[in-house]
């Protein structure tokens, strides 16, 4: 036998020590990676013998020991002698587990330390008594409470430079509690501490009897424990949709982790931006008793007591709770980490709760120095290491919170050139009067000089309107077969038409993939404004679409205006909103198709006899 | 939700993210403990089901009990199961139990060079067929653009310094110099052609914490990881060579969470039985930006 079973009681809930994220920031040198060092050796964290082969490596290389050397565990860092990227310690108190983020102080790394303090729920944001407060010391403090860290202990480290001099401290304490006063930023603790003697870390100095609030350790040890997500509203970015086959498994399972909240079996819910609304049926696991319920933080999965058409991407919510907003602008606080610099007019990919969208920067209301919180409001871009209030727009709707509202659905990340190169929180919606779309097409029709025939003589001669056709339905529902038969009847009948066939790369695209390809939101685009040239020459431009919601039928609609659009639906229909001209079944007789179709654009007047 | 809770539901949503955004992935399975409760990790996010191709390296010096206990779970959870090997390398006796190279660089050639050509597919890779029993050359040769791997940040100072979703370069190389900032929920899952993306499901967890996980799901586990008698067990699998067991008269889950919690190995580095992490300076970093998982 080469398994073994194993028999284990029972599990003890408290046998499973508690556990915190703590991240330590701060300017270049100031003495972080001792701090930890320092936590980790005196805390008895380290592994046996880690200790002494440091300082065996430190002999080695005839250099100095220095309890940063326990961290600096690559060599080319070593080399630099800089941390260059976030570091993950363990250590353990009496009274829990603790992983310490070890950020860079670096500006080059600031993306590092971002991805630190993102996953923290306290920070230690150190200073060096000797040199003061320096331009990083400021923007980690910035950094670190955009980032959502409510918990911050500031640490004056190298005391014993400048004497435990009480008087430097408490003049950098006045200056660096001002400038956090400014960000609405209040530290837990100001602490004077020796990383490199163990001053203050986790026994007192007695060089430093002024001093008299707590140790790093007992005050790290203070922190509390700020997950209680599950009492906020319910709220969990639809990630994925699996309908796993084999053993015949028919669940149709809604999944994804849970952001705020709590679920129920039995709940009313609904699914934005679409709109769509069911009944929890079951709630889902593997290796586990049937569950009535699921909270905040959980990854789980639902099944729904009516089959609803939706996609990966949506955000489920609780019918009756309040509602999150939707819509494609909104503005936000943005930090950009990307080499080039956010621009207009350029298309990113915005991520936002379990969705991608492509988006562009619609407008840069301020840029705020981070290190001097002054603001720029000329600029009409966001540079690297910049902090801005922007406005995003979203090619399609996205539905998200306030981050004052609810922090986790609050927040996204811009994607440019392969690379995550803003983050984000959004501090409200914006409408779309102003969107850049709009403004396009405003700007087309402006332009648009008319000629001496008018679309009511071109319709009477032509015998029939100018129109898009559309004919949408899901992968191999015949929709294509049923508009070619289409354009080739209504050409022998005589009247003026188009089959435009592009439609279908993007279906095959899009039909091997769970997630919308990007290209397709631009090829909508591009058949919206293809269409309004077409219908204005008098042409009833027929295509297809697949896996289109509301949002893309009005959108095509906006973009062909004044000629408006004509759709025929085959299959499911999964509209909520928009008006759908003729439905026809999955797999219909194409020759009936085309005759339903024929009369509908008849009755309509779109043919004209 | 404890720590344990939060740790899976980390994994799976890391999991689901990356079955999500990569057509063409896959997850490596050393059979060790960690990439064992990573598979199980899968069938917890596909709720019973595991819809990604399992690959392993068989270098052929693995301990032979490790390639029963892959096999035989492979057939009993209907897993997609692939291993690639260095041939080559096998065929001309150019490795350290040959007494041809040391021990590093039989680490590169059986292990890295292996994983790098398994996985773009220039090299045959072998598919279990479920009805014979036996592996057959995967007619599939499409590389692979997400690999899912069961490192963890705990275990020494380069992996400490990992994302969950990490990029490779062509040379399938990491710049652990520019890595991609990593924040709430959004992870690096866009790529260039060529690149691929190593995704880490399991940083976050410590030794004990697996252990903690085993024993609470009763995931079978390959039993060298426990006393048969001999006093000694072994705590990191590798190859037969270079592993040596530990002292140790665990005999089930719970007496190793014991000893990993407050025993004897509560302070004692879990890779201290691995003879290459010592010839590579304690840091591994040698191997790893070569590709080493």
């Amino acid at each position: 036998m080469t398994t073994t079973a194993i028999e284990s009681a029972p599990r003890d809930k408290n046998t499973t020590r508690d556990h915190m994220d703590v991240v330590i920031v701060g300017h270049v040198d100031h003495g972080k990676s001792t701090v930890i060092g320092r936590l980790m050796a005196d805390t008895g964290s380290l592994p046996e013998g880690k200790l002494e082969q440091v300082k065996a490596m430190c002999a080695a290389n005839a250099r100095p020991f220095e309890y940063a050397f326990l961290l600096d565990a690559l060599k080319n860092e070593q080399a630099q002698g800089i941390t260059i990227d976030t570091a993950r310690c363990f250590f353990k108190s009496k009274k829990r587990n603790y992983i310490i983020h070890d950020a860079p102080g670096h500006i080059e790394f600031l993306k590092n330390m971002v991805t630190g303090a993102a996953r923290a729920e306290a920070a230690l944001l150190v200073i060096d008594a000797g040199e003061g407060v320096q331009e990083n010391s400021k923007r980690h403090g910035y950094m670190v409470s955009m980032l959502g860290v409510k918990q911050i202990a500031v640490l004056v480290n190298k005391m014993d430079i400048v004497g435990y001099s009480q008087d430097t401290f408490n003049q950098i304490q006045d200056e660096y509690l001002t400038f956090l006063d400014r960000l609405g930023v209040h530290p837990t603790a100001i602490i004077p501490v020796s990383a490199r003697n163990g001053k203050n870390i986790i026994t007192y100095a007695e060089e430093m009897p002024w001093y008299t609030g707590m140790t790093v350790l007992d005050q790290v040890d203070a922190f509390q424990k700020l997950r209680d997500d599950s009492a906020k509203t319910f709220r969990m970015p639809v990630q994925d949709i699996y309908k796993f086959t084999a053993q015949g498994d028919d669940r149709r399972v809604v999944s994804g982790t849970i952001s705020t909240g709590v679920i129920k079996v039995g709940d009313e819910v609904l699914f934005l931006p679409s709109g769509k609304e069911s009944v929890v049926k079951t709630i889902e696991g593997f290796n586990l008793p049937q569950q009535s319920e699921a909270v905040a933080g959980q990854a789980t999965g639902v099944t729904l007591t009516a089959q609803i058409y939706i996609k990966a991407g949506e955000l489920m919510c609780k019918k009756g709770d309040p509602q999150p907003l939707v819509s494609r602008r909104f503005r936000a606080n943005l930090f950009w980490m990307g080499r080039a610099p956010m621009i207009k007019e350029k298309q990113y990919k915005l991520k936002i709760g379990a969705t991608n969208v492509p988006a562009e920067l619609a407008d840069v209301i301020s840029v705020l120095d981070a290190s001097e919180l002054s603001t720029v409001e000329s600029k009409q871009q966001v540079d690297r290491h910049d902090v801005a209030e922007i406005i995003i727009e979203a090619r399609r709707p996205v539905a998200y919170d306030r981050r004052n509202d609810l922090e986790p659905t609050g927040r996204f990340v811009i994607v440019d050139d392969y690379e995550i190169s803003g983050a984000g929180v959004i501090l409200d919606e914006v409408g779309d009067d102003e969107s850049v779309m709009m403004e396009q097409i405003r700007e087309r029709e402006f332009t648009w000089e008319i000629g001496h025939i008018s679309g009511e003589k071109r319709a009477s001669r032509n015998r029939n309107q100018g129109k898009l056709i559309v004919l949408h339905g899901v992968y191999g529902c015949s929709k294509r077969r049923v508009a070619k038969r289409l354009e080739q009847v209504l050409f022998e009948q005589g009247y003026h038409t188009y089959y435009f066939g592009i439609s279908n790369y993007f279906e095959e695209l899009d039909h091997d993939n769970r997630v919308r390809e990007m290209g397709r939101e631009l090829h909508l685009q591009k058949l919206g404004d293809l269409a309004r040239v077409m219908a204005d020459a008098g042409i009833m431009l027929i295509t297809t679409v697949a896996d289109a919601d509301d949002f893309d039928l009005d959108n095509l609609r906006r973009m062909n205006e004044p000629n408006d659009l004509f759709v025929v639906n085959i299959g499911e229909n999964v509209f909520t909103s928009f008006p759908i001209d003729v439905q026809l079944q999955y797999r219909p007789d194409v020759e009936m198709a085309v005759k339903t179709i024929i009369n509908k654009l008849r009755e309509r007047q779109i043919l004209l006899d | 939700m404890d720590q344990i809770d939060q740790l899976e539901s980390k994994s799976i949503h890391i999991l689901r993210e990356a079955y999500r955004e990569f057509k063409s992935l896959c997850m490596l399975w050393s059979i060790g403990k960690d990439s064992t409760v990573m598979l199980w990790l899968a069938r917890k996010a596909f709720f019973g089901h595991v819809p990604i191709p399992l690959v392993h390296i068989d270098t052929a010096f693995k301990i032979p009990a490790m390639i029963q206990y892959r096999d035989e779970m492979a057939l009993k959870w209907g897993l997609n199961m692939i291993y690639g090997q260095n041939i080559k390398a096998l065929q001309e006796k150019k490795t350290f139990p040959d007494g041809a190279i040391d021990r590093l660089s039989c680490c590169k050639a059986l292990k890295s060079e292996a994983l790098k050509h398994t996985l773009s597919g220039e090299w045959d890779r072998w598919r279990l067929n479920h009805t014979s029993g036996q592996y057959e050359v995967d007619k599939n040769r499409e590389p692979y653009t997400g690999v899912i791997v069961g490192v963890r940040a705990d275990e020494e100072g380069s992996r400490s310094k990992e994302r969950y979703f990490s990029p490779r370069d062509k040379e399938s190389d990491w710049d652990v110099d520019d890595q991609p900032p990593e924040l709430w929920t959004y992870y690096k899952t866009d790529f260039a052609p060529g690149s691929h993306v190593r995704i880490h499901p399991l940083l976050d967890w410590t030794e004990l914490n697996l252990w903690e996980y085993i024993e609470r799901e009763k995931i079978p586990v390959v039993d060298l990881y426990f006393d048969r008698g001999e006093g000694t067990r072994y705590r990191s699998l590798g190859c037969m060579p270079c592993t040596t067991p530990v002292e140790s008269t665990a005999t089930t889950v719970s007496e190793i969470v014991e000893e990993l919690r407050s025993g004897k190995f509560s302070n004692v580095a879990e890779r201290s039985g691995r003879a290459q992490d010592k010839d590579d300076g304690g840091g591994l970093e040698t191997l790893r930006r070569g590709g080493y998982m």
